[in-house]
């Protein structure tokens, strides 16, 4: 009789079935290879009819390689946030600037899932534009599940926000990023710097943003209100200039959509 | 007999025989509350996924129904009991209702938590005609309910001695769609059975509204899905009974509205319910789970049914085939085995087949000690019964569900079976006057049949006077830290009973508990602006739920802006403009 389990569940049963196996090989962003089962070995050479779209497919569309983003990040991110890459957000203003980047690409189509944040204010995030009927909240899991339900999000989900509450490991990471760039998702790491400890990330994140000068318009009178916020944003990583980028943006702006400044 | 007329539909070549089977239907009225052993004359509603499933006699005397929100209930009926939603016990509730009935016949079909079924043509010559089927089966659902009701293991149940649970309704008719709607149109059943004739189910269908052949489970979701389109199409058009449905040529129906609408077509005849093109499944298609070492947890041995449903809608799907009827059987290591019929009146998908092995297997894992397992599960065996040839879906183009909502879908769905349900949630709006309760979370729902995911919802346009003015905060603490507000002498800062403040707030200390290491803990960060205050009272005419506040704005030195709330003389950091 054997009543007693082991408390987590154990790694093969979770890791079976493969989650997105039941993606067309057209819909993978990088096919593999290989004849098709079944295929006898005068066949081989046959290219299956998958192979032959990708091969005399003109080119693979912008927007297939990147999400949309808000034209207010239009100096930040002149090609929109590429896939597969994973970003990091830190700092006061953090949770702004992560919803910013979201915004658009649900807008149009994207669903994004906000995993072990439930500080995350669902009202600024309509306001910033953020489509509420693609936002998915996941409770924070228990560090041992934190990895399978991210990577259960990552390919099926084109944005997945993460705030772990705990220090991930260095392999779940490196796993999460390679499934990322496999699947063409963008994970995104929020670690937001006001009355919350800064816990790192232990890996390479491909764009970090953060926020250097913050500057609250409205209050000038004592019975006003808090109208917009300027911001100065920088952005470095790979890809872009040593010295990275940067913009001011009033985020929110005076009616909560984020402007260019 | 003035019902209409309506040949044999030729389906796929063979004509449908129009073999009416006698069906008996038991259902338990207001089941969700029941199995949570409350039975009472106040009122009181069971809400499950934000929105209500189950009301009491008193609760729906007032209006509350089900498929409203709780704020909608609530305002018809003000001190109704909410009760969260619990499918473990009504499922372990139920299972010992429906072995109780095993006693009349082996042939039960469990519908879901709440609903049974059963073939009368054996045990109608056992008991000798159908009124005495019906008393017997009635008296045997309705102890075994009173066994559940009385509460035996914990729970919110609160029996008020003089109150009756409710009695179980019966319907018998020619096919289980009928039987259905006799069970829910008759009274208390050992009394007031509703027997339809043999033969009688087309005119006793006739004068129903359309409105009945919309699937139960969508009264209390989105009103999303084919059926619902079909119907929502045949009240346009004028054709508000079932009778009148009916009369349409079963080509032209079949032509202008698909398979749904033939089906629909079927069950509003009243001569053959099941789907068309049915038939028994092929032997081989059974999906089995072998599990090493023995599950004895339920969530575990759900995760386990959850894959192999998929397993079955894949090698069925294969196929061109779907299924309507399955047969769910476990094992144990000792050999005890429970096997369940279920069956359904649409398609059973993935979902549906994963929630039914749940259902059955909390009510046999966790029931009475007399029928609980002594060992765990070591074998699962999901068989279709019966099978119809799968209609095909349509990805949509522009709108309706897109592969990347599927995806998202059923990614949910694999987290809801990881991490447990009401892990995975979706916004709603609400509106409302402050930033945590604009915008609500509900329990992500896995959409039985086919349709979004619901969520989501427009921002509500009307006016909520004194509503904190946007921008919202990005962060909204979902615990409110503690702080201290000192005017520049260092005495506290308090309200008068005009919203006025004593003094202009000068700095904002956080004691130093509540935050690990800040440097400025001790002494508090200075007040660089402010703005406000807007004193709110809401529902100040219910003392439970009075909420009584006085919003501040406050920018620190650091360039921090947060909402600091007093409420009951304590000031509180609700969210910070992050």
């Amino acid at each position: 009789m054997s009543r007693s389990l082991p408390a987590a569940l154990p790694r093969s049963l979770l890791a079976e079935p493969e989650p997105f196996d039941d993606l067309l090989p057209e819909e993978r962003p990088f096919p593999e290879a290989g004849p098709p089962e079944g295929a006898g070995p005068a066949l081989r050479a046959v290219p299956s009819l998958a192979e032959a779209a990708r091969r005399v497919r003109p080119t693979t569309l912008a927007v297939d390689r990147a999400l949309p983003v808000l034209e207010a990040l239009a100096g930040l991110l002149p090609d929109g946030l590429r896939r597969g890459i994973t970003v990091g957000v830190s700092g006061t203003g953090a949770r702004s600037v992560a919803l910013a980047l979201m915004a658009r690409a649900t807008g149009t189509g994207s669903w994004a899932v906000v995993v072990g944040d439930g500080d995350l204010g669902l009202a600024a995030a309509a306001e910033i534009g953020v489509a509420l009927e693609r936002l998915v909240v996941v409770d924070a899991p228990d560090p041992g599940q934190w990895a399978p339900v991210v990577a259960t999000f990552v390919g099926a989900v084109d944005l997945v926000l993460v705030s772990p509450g705990h220090r991930p490991s260095v392999g779940d990471v490196r796993r999460l990023a390679a499934r990322c760039r496999e699947r063409g998702s963008v994970l995104v790491h929020l670690s937001p710097g006001v009355d919350h400890p800064v816990d790192g990330w232990p890996g390479r994140l491909d764009l970090r943003f953060s926020v250097d000068e913050v500057g609250w318009g409205g209050l000038d009178g004592e019975r006003d209100r808090l109208r917009s916020r300027r911001m100065d944003v920088s952005v470095g990583g790979r890809g872009l200039p040593t010295e990275g980028r940067r913009d001011a943006l009033l985020l929110p702006g005076p009616d909560g959509v984020p402007v260019r400044q | 007999m003035n019902g209409p007329v309506v040949n044999g539909p030729v389906v796929n070549g063979s004509i449908a025989t129009p073999a009416a089977v006698r069906i008996l239907v038991v259902g338990c009225p207001d089941w969700p509350l029941v199995a949570l052993g409350v039975v009472s004359d106040e009122p009181a509603l069971v809400l499950g996924a934000g929105r209500v499933v189950a009301a009491n006699g008193p609760a729906r005397a007032v209006g509350v129904a089900r498929g409203q929100r709780r704020r909608e209930a609530q305002f018809l009926c003000p001190e109704v009991r909410v009760l969260a939603r619990d499918e473990g016990r009504e499922a372990r509730g139920f299972e010992a209702v429906v072995s109780a009935l095993g006693a009349v016949t082996p042939w039960v079909e469990a519908n879901r938590p709440g609903r049974c079924s059963f073939g009368v043509r054996g045990p109608v010559r056992l008991f000798g005609g159908e009124v005495a089927l019906v008393r017997h089966a009635a008296e045997v659902v309705d102890a075994a309910v009173a066994r559940v009701g009385s509460g035996s293991d914990g729970g919110p149940g609160s029996r008020v001695p003089g109150c009756q649970i409710p009695g179980c309704r019966v319907g018998v008719a020619d096919g289980a769609f009928a039987a259905g709607l006799a069970a829910r149109g008759g009274g208390p059943a050992p009394e007031h059975p509703m027997i339809v004739p043999r033969g009688g189910s087309p005119a006793f269908l006739a004068p129903l509204p359309v409105e009945v052949l919309l699937p139960v489970e969508s009264l209390a979701g989105s009103s999303a899905g084919p059926t619902a389109d079909l119907v929502d199409v045949l009240v346009r058009l004028g054709l508000t009974t079932l009778g009148a449905f009916a009369a349409l040529p079963v080509a032209d129906v079949l032509a202008r509205f698909g398979t749904v609408g033939l089906d629909a077509h079927r069950l509003a005849s009243g001569i053959d319910d099941r789907p068309a093109g049915h038939r028994p499944a092929p032997p081989d298609l059974a999906v089995s789970v072998d599990f090493d070492p023995p599950v004895d947890r339920i969530d575990r041995a759900a995760f386990a049914a959850r894959s192999a449903a998929e397993a079955l809608h894949e090698r069925l799907s294969t196929r061109g085939m779907a299924c309507t009827r399955v047969v769910v059987e476990a094992e144990t290591e000792h050999g005890e085995r429970v096997s369940r019929r279920w069956r359904d009146e649409g398609v059973l998908g993935p979902a549906a087949v994963a929630d039914r092995v749940r259902w059955q297997l909390e009510g046999w894992l966790h029931g009475p000690p007399a029928v609980r397992p002594t060992s765990g599960i070591t074998r699962l065996v999901l068989a279709p019964d019966e099978v119809v040839p799968a209609s095909g879906r349509q990805m949509g183009f522009w709108g309706g569900v897109s592969a990347a909502d599927e995806r998202a879908g059923r990614a949910c769905a694999r987290v809801v079976g990881l991490l447990g349900p009401g892990s995975v949630r979706i916004p709603e709006w609400r509106g409302g006057r402050d930033p945590d309760n604009r915008v609500a979370l509900v329990p992500f729902v896995e959409p039985a049949r086919e349709g979004g995911s619901g969520g989501g919802g427009q921002p509500e346009i009307r006016p909520w006077p004194g509503a904190l003015p946007g921008p919202s905060p990005a962060a909204v603490h979902v615990e409110p830290m503690a702080v201290g507000v000192v005017d520049a002498a260092g005495a506290p800062v308090t309200v008068d009973g005009r919203g006025g403040l004593s003094a202009p707030p000068d700095r904002l200390v956080v004691p130093r508990s509540s935050v690990g290491t800040r440097p400025a803990a001790a002494t508090g960060e200075r007040v660089v602006a402010w703005a406000g205050p807007w004193p709110v009272d809401e529902r100040w005419w219910d003392p439970l739920r009075r909420r009584r506040r006085v919003r501040l704005q406050m920018v620190t030195a650091d360039g921090t802006a947060r909402l600091v709330v007093l409420t009951d003389g304590r000031w509180t950091v609700a969210a910070t403009y992050d």
